[in-house]
């Protein structure tokens, strides 16, 4: 949404890593992905997309989650390769 | 006094799997997050003097889950004399990270590392005695699957709870955070007991309402609170939630690097199943073969084999044989003879039959829920799902009620959004049960010569049912919500566990007998008593034509009418469907006067239902049976998921009402097309049609505002 011009994490290829610069989103999804430890400056490796295009997998501080792109899209991320 | 030790942890953690150990009670363990929803209670072993309560698995103490508002209550209002937090060492940051929050209660608190065996397979070191003197509390390291630990872990939590030991220390946050969390303290000092005064202040200072409501703040120190926070968002420019969480993290970071030594990176054997389980390529194809072996084994093969053999052989000939033989060698009245035949014994066996059948479905989803291939299902699917406001957890309790739609019903508990839940539960009772596979093998064999096509059109038929609800009722007010974030944990595979998939089989197993026996046991005695006696209580004759039950289905005739179907025999066909679908066989056996005990492939049952009714009328009446409230049991089961007699009665309304339409579309647009017959029906058939599509096309008006943007600039 405000994130027109910026990079979020649905924007990096497969196979590719970021590093979270921003968790947006309403109150309760940007709660339970903080939760899960993907805070700012946290590395995540976008690991594949879900064989009908969506949701994504990701790999971050040693595990695995799942992650609907509209979700990662409220993601602001720095590209780091 | 009872002692109580609070069990914690983060799903998938094995926490499940060591309350066995500790209480040597049984319970399920599975690899869906948040398998744990109910509320568990055991005592120790060897000390029922020290009670074990299980609390639900949780990744954070935030108020945005049940599950948390439960364990977050328990915590604060119950106060255990410890927690044991169950750690998983393979994923020591991510689950230390709960146990911060749990610290900051100021309860005594037990670590318990597990998953100790998988931490050593993959070269990994954790320093268990500094990682205990930074945490502040005792940390026991264990492997729950092989039972290593436990004794010492036990030995723990008593020589802990003799102790009377101090909190466990508390985690510091950077010097902004923690000048701003003492202001917040000197406001809320007055308000909260010393033990809560940290915790109460940095979830008021992350704006908690719950928190904020529990504290009974005044306007002027809510706005306080509110000053501090807005300085400090400004200060570290971020937000409250996003400030406190990443410190929490980045503190966890430090000390990880402190105690844990990482082994060689390399492919876990997860990543490898995954690489081709949830591929591009395969993902859906695999998917789409173990549901077919799930199907196959469960409801094509050997469950039928079971089913059938209890279906014919015990509840069809040794149970009413014996009771016969019983009953008459002692002379007892023919009426409590035909209570208990064919009442009692035809009622309840009707339902227990599926037993074997369910038996082995279940075994069959332990089995899944277990290795963990239950969270891939919803991987693969939830982009379908998702556009008819379910979600791809909703995949599982439809399938299952393909079995069965109790235990449809009851899977639709591991879903945490509670619109997705509630439409599951709405609609998971259209998918053509194995009880409904008879009713809809007789319309086939009296009016479609057999054809298979008519089973094969109801899977379709119950899955329309259930898109066309979903998009429907997704857009009502109290449906309407913001779709919940998709955020789930994927676990790691292992080897399902025989002793756990075959507790979790007969557990369900029994929940299915307990309720056989007391609310079909119930309806089968009320139906048989409205079909065997008169308004002036004698007993009729076999035809039914005089009992209290024709009577009802004539007064109801006129409903039915503009279905096609408004002889009194098909409603009261229909309505003892209600106890358990596949009765609207025998019923209509009964009440046309052939006798008991006919089946579906029965030749005089088919002629006479033949001369009944006519074709759409026939295929009118398998519509409205398939799609109506379901049997007794399942309604059962939907009060009980939804904890609401409101949502119950809103369920069975929609059920009743979108069966109804169906079948009034289907007979009145199939006799204009087929037999030119126009009439006030037909107008109304067209006219409920359009409202149908017009329900399904309409704008939704409660769409978010972050997703009406995007649908915009997409």
């Amino acid at each position: 949404m405000t994130n027109l011009n910026k990079l979020t994490l649905a924007d990096i290829e497969i196979g590719s890593s970021a590093i979270i610069r921003k968790v947006g989103g309403d109150a309760a999804t940007r709660r339970r992905i903080l939760d899960l430890g993907l805070t700012r400056n946290t590395k995540v490796l976008v690991r594949k997309l879900a064989p009908l295009g969506d949701p994504l997998q990701l790999s971050a501080r040693g595990f695995e989650l799942s992650l609907r792109k509209a979700d990662a899209a409220m993601i602001e991320v720095e590209s780091c390769d | 006094m009872k002692k109580v030790v609070a069990l914690a942890g983060n799903p998938n953690s094995g926490k499940t799997t060591l309350f066995n150990h500790l209480t040597g009670g049984n319970q399920r363990v599975g690899n869906w997050p948040g398998v744990t929803v109910d509320k568990k209670e055991g005592t120790l072993r060897r000390n029922p003097e020290i009670k074990i309560q299980d609390l639900p698995g949780i990744y954070s103490l935030s108020p945005y889950s049940p599950e948390e508002v439960v364990s977050r209550n328990y915590l604060i209002e119950e106060r255990p004399d410890l927690i044991v937090d169950v750690v998983d060492g393979s994923n020591l940051v991510r689950n230390l990270y709960l146990a911060t929050q749990l610290a900051e209660l100021r309860v005594p608190l037990v670590i318990a590392l597990n998953m100790m065996d998988v931490v050593e397979k993959t070269g990994a070191k954790i320093d268990v005695r500094e990682l205990s003197e930074r945490l502040g509390c005792a940390v026991v390291p264990i492997s729950a699957a092989r039972g290593t630990g436990i004794d010492e872990l036990i030995a723990v939590i008593q020589s802990t709870l003799e102790a009377a030991p101090a909190a466990p220390g508390v985690l510091t946050f950077s010097p902004q955070t923690e000048a701003a969390l003492a202001q917040v303290m000197g406001i809320l000092a007055t308000h909260t007991s010393a033990d809560l005064l940290r915790y109460s202040s940095i979830q008021a200072l992350q704006a908690d309402e719950l928190t904020l409501a529990r504290l009974q703040l005044s306007a002027n120190e809510l706005a306080m609170i509110k000053g501090i926070r807005t300085e400090l968002e400004q200060d570290l420019d971020d937000e409250i939630d996003s400030i406190i969480t990443q410190e929490r993290y980045e503190a966890l970071g430090r000390l990880a690097d402190a105690v844990q030594t990482i082994g060689p990176a390399k492919l876990s054997p997860t990543d490898r199943i995954d690489r081709i389980v949830t591929s591009r390529l395969l993902g859906l194809p695999i998917f789409i073969l173990v549901m077919f072996l799930v199907y196959f084994v469960s409801i094509q093969t050997i469950g039928t084999m079971a089913t059938d053999w209890v279906n014919e052989v015990v509840f069809g000939d040794v149970v009413p044989g014996a009771v016969e033989s019983f009953m008459t060698a002692r002379d007892v009245a023919p009426w409590l003879l035909g209570l208990v035949n064919d009442g009692i014994v035809a009622g309840v066996g009707a339902v227990l039959g599926f037993l074997p059948q369910m038996f082995v479905l279940f075994l069959c989803l332990a089995i899944l829920e277990d290795s963990g291939y239950m969270a891939r299902v919803a991987f693969v699917m939830d982009r379908i799902f998702r556009r008819f406001g379910l979600s791809g957890k909703s995949f599982i309790p439809l399938m299952i009620s393909t079995g069965c739609s109790v235990p449809g019903i009851q899977a639709s508990r591991t879903m945490e959004n509670e619109r997705d839940r509630r439409l599951t539960i709405m609609t998971a009772s259209f998918m053509p049960c194995s009880a409904k596979l008879p009713v809809i093998a007789l319309i086939a064999g009296a009016f479609f010569g057999g054809s298979a096509w008519v089973t094969t059109s109801f899977y379709f038929i119950g899955i329309a049912a259930v898109i066309v609800s979903g998009v429907i009722l997704k857009k009502f007010k109290r449906l309407a919500a913001e779709p919940a974030p998709f955020v789930m944990e994927m676990p790691s595979y292992h080897a399902p566990r025989a002793l756990t998939t075959l507790k979790y089989a007969l557990s369900k197993s029994w929940a299915f007998i307990k309720r056989a026996g007391t609310i079909i046991l119930l309806s089968a005695i009320v139906i048989w008593f409205l079909s065997n006696f008169d308004w002036s209580l004698r007993m009729v004759e076999e035809s039914g034509a005089d009992s209290i039950l024709a009577s009802l289905g004539n007064a109801l005739a006129w409903l039915f009418y503009p279905l096609g179907f408004n002889n009194w025999q098909s409603i009261v066909a229909t309505i003892t469907g209600f106890i358990a679908k596949e009765n609207v066989v025998n019923t209509l056996g009964i009440v046309m006067n052939l006798g008991s005990g006919l089946t579906e492939e029965s030749p005089e049952l088919l002629q006479a239902f033949g001369a009944l009714l006519n074709t759409h009328g026939a295929y009118s009446f398998l519509l409205f049976n398939m799609l109506c409230m379901p049997c007794f049991a399942a309604v059962g089961a939907i009060k009980t998921e939804m904890a609401s007699t409101k949502w119950t009665l809103a369920a069975v309304a929609w059920q009743m009402g979108l069966a109804y339409a169906v079948s009034l579309i289907y007979y009145n647009l199939a006799q204009w097309f087929v037999n030119g017959i126009f009439g006030l029906w037909t107008v109304a058939a067209i006219a409920v049609l359009i409202l149908l599509v017009a329900l399904l096309l309409r704008p939704n008006r409660y769409l978010a505002l972050g997703q009406k943007k995007e649908l915009v600039s997409a």
